[in-house]
Order: structure tokens, then C-alpha cells, then sequence
């Protein structure tokens, strides 16, 4: 099925099924341990044996030496896998940085050794008995450093070069009113509960993983680049994932050295990487140093507005794109966006949730806060001045649907705005200084080619099968409500099957595009099987209404489970876009409003109230939908207060690496969180008319926490994590 | 982990004399920080010695009118003894201020003190670590020190003691108990338990070869407001970046210790005579010669405002 015009009236919009708030028809299998997770396949795999990677003790050099011998005469070790015995290996598409280093280096902890032996103790013991030798050499660990130098970049199109629309450098000289001001947000972890964890099992040349990965389908093509051996011979396996957040969008080393170790042992093999591993072993978002130029009338009208980001990554990397909101968030006529890319030696960055915008928005949004006060305009009157129904740098693109200022107006309401004194340092609750802040939420959305298959059977059952993975954002109950709907029969009368590269292809799960996309798929196979159901019940398919279990046109009735009487009927379908997304720009929007409390004495800061407002599309599932809000919005306070991987910029490597060091929040962080969803429907992003909120529910939450402490206690911190370090130089003596 | 033979302690005294004959024994009690390490082979004990079995679990009244608590009463127990709770509530605070409640029904009164530091190269095994392997080196001079200490550091070590429960016990001039491997017992000071790192940052405490703890005593109480106060950058499950112990007498008089300042508990007497005059005036005694990094400065001031918090609320 093609999508290339808006959506009209079609079955979804009954939301008989679609749109109520729904429990996760897989929460069942989780709370109750019975949900298969990819180091936990005892049904699938028989007697494996443990992988135990090691990781490289340099950041950057070469391996000159590798002692094997002791580590392998270790009791119950199988195999010891290394660049030098696993054959060819080619980097997959998606790797920046080879996932089985030596016996060059190209970042601290990269895998050089996979052990497999009997049990995990093992494995883990004569791990450490293997001896490494290297010759160090000088890396480049100092991002503020490296960027003095670093060339301007781009996210793919064209030579890179700054985005210009008008004479910013003119209008802002020109302006009333000016900010200048530097942000910077540090390297994250994703942080996942689950670590990155295979099963992998050979039988002949064809190799199974079970594996906990985002992308099915790209995982299923890295392998084989990787293996050189045919897309054919693999199959993933992923149908739980315990959390990705970005970081299992591609295959990491536990994939490949599971594969590898199998193969050396001639048995299955299930490798997970240990904790103190992942921070620098995989991919990270990468931290940026903004600058933010605003120039506006003494009225709060932007005249300018600059925003230059500045990150690092390996060699062959990727920027962060911390200036795409920048691009589309607010007017004016003259705008300059631009991005530089250092080339670091530390470990490789890539795709954290709402890579771009999350740390973008941390930046802007203090900037929109410090614009607002030196013009003596409420932060939202001054937003709300610069709203824009169409993409400023092409006027003739409007907004899909743009609804920030209602999400504002109705933000403000609920939170009590306008209790806030924009004057800091002036509510107290005993030792507590307490502060207000708010902040635009912009991401954009995405739509992704996805396919499925779906199985109507003789009691009027209905399986969907998909490779779409559910990384704990309900997928599957989205998808389940999806078919029922299109189907007209209840939710029960419908299993999902997902994660396994031998159904078809879909979006995946990633930049917010999996709930929109993975149903938009579902949709166009259920389209199909509806045409093959009134074929074989001999009705007119336009005419054929599906609901309560049966099939209706005209006076005529039949039950939807006759159709198969005569065995299964199958369809499978895609939807694929048009270019409606070019003509209209598809954003989603929301405001965060945050009440903070900075302690008088200590400066430490305690979230006291958060509320999110989103205006998204069709909500499929409020409840789920909900639940991904306020873990972004959970997310988002660790990036304000405390989530930093700290470089050690001699040796190259983040120094903080297990959850000890890694803080991210607890239960005792986070308040009482308030989500309100605007009843909204998008007909220009697919037929289910929804968009993503997964990422929108991050971005700006930082920046709602910064723009609180602030008015709380007077203190303009423009680095994260805003830790009480930070605050106390500013802080009014305690005595 | 490294292989290791494993046995059960029938007394506190056979416990000690198989410890000083065994090389590379450790005592196993609660477990919490010596299992973790072995994983990580930062401790690479021969020999475990479970004393778990042993009956050092009460918290018993001392005829001196304090109590003397067991060397395995859990934290959790410690914490919630009526006794603590009405005669020693800062040692309450403390422990409740520290780990988890998992970790706390598993963590022991000795093996608490016990607690090796969690400075982030002692735990990386490819960095250099006086501590954990000594003469290698400090990764940590001149690297991210954010928690390091502050005061007391030698060229050698700027670890930390991590622990809550220890400031308390500091404070209240608690004594440990010991057995010796000959049998014979002695009592320590708290005050000269726990030590300066020195050029031998790989020894902690004052415990000699086999020395297993027995008991902790408590003498008796000090009445009093008592606080805890543990400043961190999450509201729980995170080692201090400062913390303050104090008991506060009504005529402004006490005492007060800090934790997340130094390799041992920071108490320094002669500060505590300012206590009357103030926050400013009491750390200017108690951190005079601080030696913090770049990174760790901010302690300082801290631990001051920390303190004017405690005596503001005493005085409130």
C-alpha cells in the first residue's frame, strides 16, 4: 500500500480498539519471568556455553602481543576467539568502529578476546588470564580542544556546509536585544536494564542469534556483511528487548563474538556484556558544545537566531545533530544552523533517544528562558510570539499540525503558571527555594516502510507477524489494537508475533517512528486480508464492514471466521510513503513544566512536580503512551541533574563506567508526573493518523529543569549535568 | 574471579588463627563489597573464611551504661534497635542514609567498616591503583577526582572512605573489638581504626594479619539533637559527596564528623570547640591544610554550608 495523499475516513477511525487505554497483552509474560529474553533461551538453545568478552586496556594503539596459552589451558574453556583466529571480518554498514578490535585499537574497552567456556565463572577467570601487551599511542580525548579545529559537518546531504536563510550576522547586529551564550551537554549512557546480550547457534552454515536488537533488519544484514556469509544463512531472534534507548539500534560486539565463539566451540554460545563494559564498549550520545545567538525587537520578535553545535566521534563517525529543532522551532527571518565534527578517540557515538533534539533542546530552550527575561517577557507569551505555522527557511511548507502554543496554554493552566514569580529566589518552603520552569518539546516524526503478515484461522483468530521489535514501548499491544480494529473482532481474538527476521520487514523501533510505522504496516496487511476475507465470503470489499466477529454488507452477515473455514487465509502487505513529509513539514510538540526545590544550604536539587503536554497525533494507546512519557521525562531529569560520562581526557576512556559511578535517577528523584495528550489526529502521516511520543517526552525536559533551578535560586547554569557544584559559587551564603 | 577454597569460622579465635596461617584468606561476613571486588578481581582472596555461623549477631547493654553490638548484626537490625533509635539516632540516620535496603539486610557492623573505597580506578583493573596494587601508581591524581578526597591525601592515594555507617561511629567514639590469631583480644579506638593513606594507600585500617572484629561498643550516650545529613547528586542509592555527623547540646556545644572528605572518617576534636561560633569557624579548624583537586574543591564549602544547615536546625 502506497501513502501518498491524507488520510480519509477508514476503519481505525471507530477506535473501538484503537485509542481506548489498554495493559500490555505482554505484561503477563513478564511479570511473571515467562517472557524469553536473548540470554535466557533455554526453551530454544540446548547446553550453551558462556562467552566472556575482554575489552582492550588502551584507548588507543596496537596490541603487540597476546599471550593465549594460560587463559586456554583454564579449566572448562571451549575457545578463545581474536582478530587474529576469526577469519575475515568486514565492519557492518552500521559500525563505526570495528566491533572485534586488534590488532589495531580504536577505543578503550573495544572487544579483543571472546573466551567461551562451560559455565560464565570460567569464562570470566580465564578471561583475565589472558596477557596483552601494547604500544600506546597518543589519541585525541578533548572534544572543546579538537573542535578548534574541526570542520564544518553535515547529516548526510550535500557538502556540508552552515544552513543560511537571510543575513543572520546583520539582522543580529541590528537587533534590540541580544544573547550569546554556550551550552554544553556531556556524554550519556544509555543506560538500558538489560545489558547487550546473544544466543548464537550454527547449524551447518546457517547461524541463528538470538539477540536483543532495535532493528531486525539491519541487524540480520550486519551479520552477514560482518560473517561474509549470505543474508539467507541468518536469522535474529528479538522478540523482548529489556530496554534500547538507542543503544541496541545496531549489532554490537556480543552479537558477532557470540556468532564467533559458537562457531570456535561448535555449540551454542550466550555472551551479554558485563556492565563495566558497556559504557565504553558500545555507542554513547556524544556530547556537544552549542552556541545560541538570538536577536529580537524590544517587542519579542526573533530577528535571528543562530545555533552552532560542535561534537566528536571515531573516525568515520557522525555529528550529533544538535541544531535540527533550531532549524524549525521558532521565526524569523534570518537563521544560520551549523554543525562541527571533531574526530575523537574515544569510544564511538551514535543514537541516544531523540538523538539530536534531546541534547539540542537541552540548549535552546535555556537560551528561549534567558531571551525571555533580558526582554521582560513571560517564557511563554515570548515562545508563543514566535510560533510559526510553516518551516521558516521554505514558507511555502506548512506544519502538518502544530499545536506548541495550545500545548503551552494548557501546560500553564494545569501547572499553575501563574503562581510562578519570574523573579528568582522569592518561594520558599523551609530550606527549600522553590522554582518554576518550562520548555518547549520538539521532535520530528518519522515514517519507515513496514511490513506484516497476517493469519485469519478457522476460529476466527487472527496472528500478526512482523520483524517490528517491542523494547519495552508496547509494541505489541499498539499492533494487537491495530488488527482487531481493522478486523472488528476484541483485542483477545488477536496474537502478535514480532522480532524475528523471517517475518517481514518493518520500520523497526527508533527515533520514534516504530508506533506509527509498525502499525501503518499492520494496517495495509489487514487491508489485504479484508479484500482476500469478503472475496472468499462473497462480499464487495469496499462494502464490507468488519465488526463483532463478523463480516456485513448491506442485510447480509457472515462470521468473519467462516472466511477460513477452508484453512488459513493469509496476507502481507507494505506501506510505503510518498512524499507527503516533504510538502508538510510532520513535527510533534508538547511543553514540560517543571517545579523544582534548591536546597538553601546545599544547593542540591529535588524535582517537586513535572507535567508534560503533547500534541502527537492519534494516541493509540494513552496508557502505553503515557508510560513513554514519563520515562522520557524520568530520562530527561537524569540529563539535568546527574547523567554524565566522565572523560579522562589522558587516557581516553569514561571513567565512571558501571551504574555505581553512572548515576541515573531512582524512585526517590522522581515525583508525581502528569501527562495530558491533546486529542489531535495527523492524516498526513499514515492512515492510523498518529505519530510518535516515545522521544518527544525527553526533549526539553532538561531545559525545563535548568529554566526551574534558575528561577528557583537565581543561578544560570548553562553546562550539564546541573549538579551543586555548579550552583554553590552562585548561591547566596548559608549561615 | 579467581578460584578459592572456602570454609566455616567455629569460633572468633580458631576464625583468626586460620586467617594468619592461611595466605590469601579474607573473612566472609555480609558480603556486599568483598563478592563484588572478587568479580571484578580487585580482590583476589585465596581463602574465604564464612564467620556468618559465628554468634557475634546481638546488640547487648555494656555495664558502662553503652551497648556493645555484635560484629554481624546486620545493618538493617543495628538500625532499628530500640536503643539505637533513642540513644544513638545519628548512628540510625547514618546507616538508613547508606546502600540500599537489600544491601543494608545483607551488610554487616564490622563488614561496614570494613568498606573499600569507590574510587572509580581502584575499580579498573587497567588503570594504575596504589591501592590495589601497589607501587603501580595513581590514576587518580590528575583524572576525575569529583568524589576523591579532599584532605589527608598523600602523593600516593586520594581515595575515600565511602561509608555512612563508620562517620556515625566516629563521632560517638565507638571502640572495635577484636580477636587476635593468638587468641588474645584488644580494643581500637575508632579514632585510630581507620587511617591516612600514606605511601601504604593498600592498607586501610589498623587490623593486623588474621585480626577479626568481634564487636563494636558504643559508650555511653552523648543525649542531645542528632543528625545525619548526606548531601549527594541523587535523593538515594549514592555515596556522599559530603556528609555531616553531629550531635548538637542545647548551650551550642558538640561534636560533628564529615564523611566523603578524606580515606577515613574526618573528625577533628579541636574543631569541635568552635561549634558555638559556627559553621565557618568549625570547618576552618577541621579542613586547615585541605589539599582537594580541581574537581573536588566545591567539598569544602559544601561540608562548611552542610554544617550551617545541622546547626541551623539545632538551633531551630
Amino acid at each position: 500500500m502506497k501513502f501518498d495523499t491524507p488520510a480519509t475516513t477508514n476503519p481505525i477511525d471507530r477506535l473501538k480498539v484503537v485509542g481506548k487505554a489498554t495493559d500490555r497483552i505482554d505484561g503477563p509474560l513478564k511479570t511473571t519471568g515467562r517472557a524469553p529474553y536473548a540470554y535466557e533461551r533455554h526453551d530454544a538453545v540446548q547446553n550453551p556455553a558462556y562467552g566472556y568478552v575482554l575489552g582492550s586496556g588502551i584507548a588507543k594503539g596496537r596490541i603487540i602481543g597476546m599471550d593465549l596459552e594460560e587463559a586456554e589451558a583454564a579449566p572448562g574453556v571451549l575457545a578463545i576467539v581474536t582478530a587474529e583466529n576469526a577469519g575475515k571480518l568486514t565492519k557492518g554498514n552500521f559500525n563505526t568502529a570495528k566491533l572485534l578490535g586488534g590488532p589495531a585499537i580504536e577505543h578503550y574497552h573495544q572487544a579483543i578476546a571472546l573466551v567461551v567456556a562451560e559455565t560464565f565463572e570460567q569464562a570470566r577467570a580465564a578471561a583475565s588470564l589472558i596477557r596483552v601487551r601494547y604500544a600506546r599511542e597518543d589519541g585525541r580525548f578533548d572534544l572543546a580542544e579538537q573542535l578548534k579545529t574541526a570542520p564544518i559537518s553535515s547529516d548526510g546531504d550535500g557538502t556540508p556546509k552552515p544552513d543560511r536563510t537571510g543575513d543572520f550576522d546583520g539582522a543580529f547586529a541590528a537587533a534590540a536585544v541580544q544573547l550569546d551564550a554556550t551550552y554544553t551537554t556531556p556524554d550519556h549512557s544509555h543506560a538500558m536494564m538489560e545489558p547487550h546480550a546473544s544466543t548464537a547457534a550454527w547449524d551447518g552454515d546457517a547461524l541463528t542469534l538470538w539477540t536483543s536488537n532495535q532493528m531486525i533488519n539491519w541487524g540480520k544484514g550486519d551479520v552477514a556483511r560482518t560473517l561474509g556469509i549470505p543474508k539467507e544463512k541468518v536469522r535474529l531472534i528479538s522478540p523482548f528487548i529489556g530496554g534500547g534507548f538507542g543503544g541496541k539500534l545496531f549489532v554490537r560486539s556480543d552479537a558477532l563474538l557470540a556468532a564467533l565463539g559458537a562457531r570456535a566451540a561448535k555449540r551454542p554460545v550466550k555472551v551479554a556484556l558485563q556492565r563495566p563494559l558497556i559504557a565504553n564498549n558500545t555507542t554513547h550520545r556524544p556530547a556537544t558544545i552549542q552556541r545560541i545567538r538570538i536577536g529580537a525587537d524590544r517587542n519579542g520578535r526573533i530577528r535571528a537566531i543562530a545555533h552552532e553545535s560542535g561534537s566528536g566521534d571515531l573516525p568515520g563517525g557522525g555529528p550529533e545533530t544538535a541544531v535540527a529543532q533550531t532549524r524549525l522551532l521558532y521565526a524569523g527571518e534570518n537563521r544560520l544552523t551549523a554543525m562541527r565534527l571533531a574526530v575523537l578517540d574515544l569510544p564511538e557515538g551514535n543514537a541516544m533517544r531523540a538523538p539530536g533534539e534531546a541534547p539540542g533542546m537541552m540548549a535552546l530552550e535555556i537560551a528561549m528562558d534567558e531571551m525571555a527575561e533580558k526582554l521582560g517577557i513571560d517564557p511563554i507569551a515570548f515562545r508563543a510570539a514566535n510560533d510559526t505555522q510553516v518551516d521558516p527557511e521554505k514558507p511555502e511548507r506548512p506544519f502538518s499540525q502544530r499545536k506548541l502554543v495550545e500545548c503551552m496554554q494548557i501546560g500553564a493552566d494545569r501547572f499553575g503558571w501563574a503562581r510562578r514569580n519570574a523573579t528568582p529566589g522569592k518561594r520558599r518552603d523551609g530550606r527549600w527555594i522553590i522554582g518554576m520552569g518550562m520548555a518547549a518539546a520538539f521532535r520530528n516524526n518519522l515514517n519507515m516502510r513496514s511490513a506484516a503478515r497476517v493469519r485469519l484461522d478457522g476460529n476466527g483468530r487472527v496472528t500478526v507477524e512482523t520483524d517490528m521489535t517491542d523494547i519495552g514501548t508496547g509494541t505489541y499491544t499498539i499492533i494487537a489494537q491495530t488488527a482487531a480494529e481493522m478486523m472488528g473482532v476484541p483485542l483477545e481474538a488477536v496474537a502478535v508475533r514480532l522480532g524475528d527476521s523471517s517475518f517481514p520487514v518493518s520500520a523497526g523501533s527508533g527515533g520514534q517512528w516504530g508506533a506509527n510505522s509498525a502499525t501503518a504496516g499492520v494496517y495495509a496487511a489487514c487491508a489485504a486480508l479484508r479484500d482476500k476475507v469478503a472475496a472468499a465470503l462473497g462480499f464487495n470489499a469496499t462494502d464490507a464492514v468488519f465488526e463483532d466477529g463478523k463480516v456485513r454488507a448491506g442485510n447480509r452477515s457472515a462470521a468473519l471466521a467462516d472466511a477460513a473455514k477452508g484453512g488459513e487465509i493469509v496476507a502481507e502487505d507494505v506501506m510505503e510513503y510518498g512524499d507527503l513529509a516533504k510538502k508538510q513539514q510532520q513535527s510533534t510538540f508538547g511543553a514540560h513544566f517543571v517545579e523544582v526545590g534548591v536546597d538553601a544550604a546545599t544547593a542540591e536539587v529535588r524535582i517537586r512536580r513535572m507535567l508534560a503536554v503533547c500534541a502527537a497525533g492519534r494516541i493509540l494507546n494513552p496508557k502505553s503512551a503515557r508510560s513513554q512519557v514519563i520515562g522520557a521525562m524520568t530520562m530527561g531529569a537524569g540529563a539535568a541533574l546527574m547523567e554524565e560520562l566522565a572523560v579522562d581526557k589522558r587516557f581516553g576512556f569514561f571513567v565512571n563506567h558501571d551504574l555505581a559511578g553512572y548515576e541515573v535517577p531512582v524512585h526517590a528523584d522522581i515525583p508525581h508526573q502528569e501527562v495530558i495528550f491533546l486529542d489531535e489526529t495527523d492524516p498526513t502521516s499514515s492512515p492510523m493518523k498518529a505519530k510518535g511520543v516515545g522521544e518527544l517526552g525527553i526533549c526539553g525536559v532538561g531545559a525545563a529543569v535548568a529554566n526551574a533551578i534558575y528561577n528557583a535560586c537565581g543561578v544560570r547554569v548553562r553546562d550539564y549535568p546541573i549538579t551543586l557544584d555548579k550552583l554553590l559559587p552562585g548561591m547566596p551564603a548559608f549561615v | 574471579m579467581k578460584a578459592f577454597t572456602y570454609s566455616r569460622a567455629s569460633s572468633p579465635a580458631d576464625a583468626a588463627a586460620l586467617a594468619a596461617k592461611t595466605p590469601g584468606a579474607r573473612f566472609l561476613a555480609g558480603g556486599t563489597n568483598l563478592l563484588d571486588l572478587m568479580k571484578l578481581e580487585i580482590e583476589t582472596p585465596a581463602h574465604l573464611i564464612d564467620v556468618n555461623t559465628l554468634a557475634l549477631d546481638k546488640i547487648e547493654d555494656t555495664a558502662e551504661g553503652g551497648l556493645r553490638i555484635g560484629a554481624l548484626v546486620r545493618n538493617t537490625d543495628l538500625a532499628a534497635d530500640k536503643r539505637v533509635r533513642r540513644d544513638y539516632a545519628v548512628l540510625t540516620r547514618a546507616i538508613v542514609a547508606g546502600a540500599s535496603g537489600q544491601l543494608r539486610n545483607k551488610a554487616t557492623t564490622a563488614g561496614n567498616l570494613l568498606q573499600r573505597t569507590r574510587c572509580p580506578y581502584f575499580y579498573d583493573t587497567n588503570q594504575a591503583c596504589n591501592k590495589r596494587k601497589p607501587g603501580s601508581g595513581c590514576a587518580a591524581i590528575g583524572g576525575f577526582s569529583r568524589q576523591l578526597a579532599v584532605i589527608g591525601t598523600s602523593k600516593d592515594c586520594i581515595a575515600t572512605y565511602p561509608g555512612d555507617m563508620a562517620i556515625a561511629m566516629r563521632l560517638l567514639d565507638a571502640t572495635v573489638e577484636t580477636v587476635k590469631p593468638d587468641g588474645s583480644t584488644r580494643k581500637i579506638a575508632i579514632a585510630d581504626f581507620h587511617r591516612l593513606p600514606g605511601d601504604t594507600p593498600h592498607i586501610d585500617n589498623s587490623l593486623q594479619a588474621g585480626e577479626l572484629i568481634t564487636a563494636v561498643t558504643l559508650p555511653r550516650p552523648l543525649g542531645g539533637k542528632h543528625f545525619y545529613h548526606k548531601v549527594r547528586d541523587r535523593a538515594s542509592y549514592a555515596f556522599a559527596l559530603v556528609s555531616v555527623a553531629a550531635v548538637v547540646q542545647k548551650d551550642g556545644t558538640g561534636r560533628v564528623a564529615f564523611g566523603g572528605m578524606a580515606h577515613k572518617p574526618w573528625r577533628v576534636e579541636a574543631a569541635e570547640a568552635a561549634l558555638p561560633k559556627g559553621a565557618a569557624a568549625t570547618a576552618k579548624i577541621a579542613f586547615a591544610g585541605a589539599t582537594p583537586t580541581h574537581d573536588n574543591a566545591f567539598k569544602l564549602p559544601l561540608a562548611e554550608r552542610t554544617l550551617a544547615a545541622v546547626l541551623s536546625e539545632a538551633r531551630g
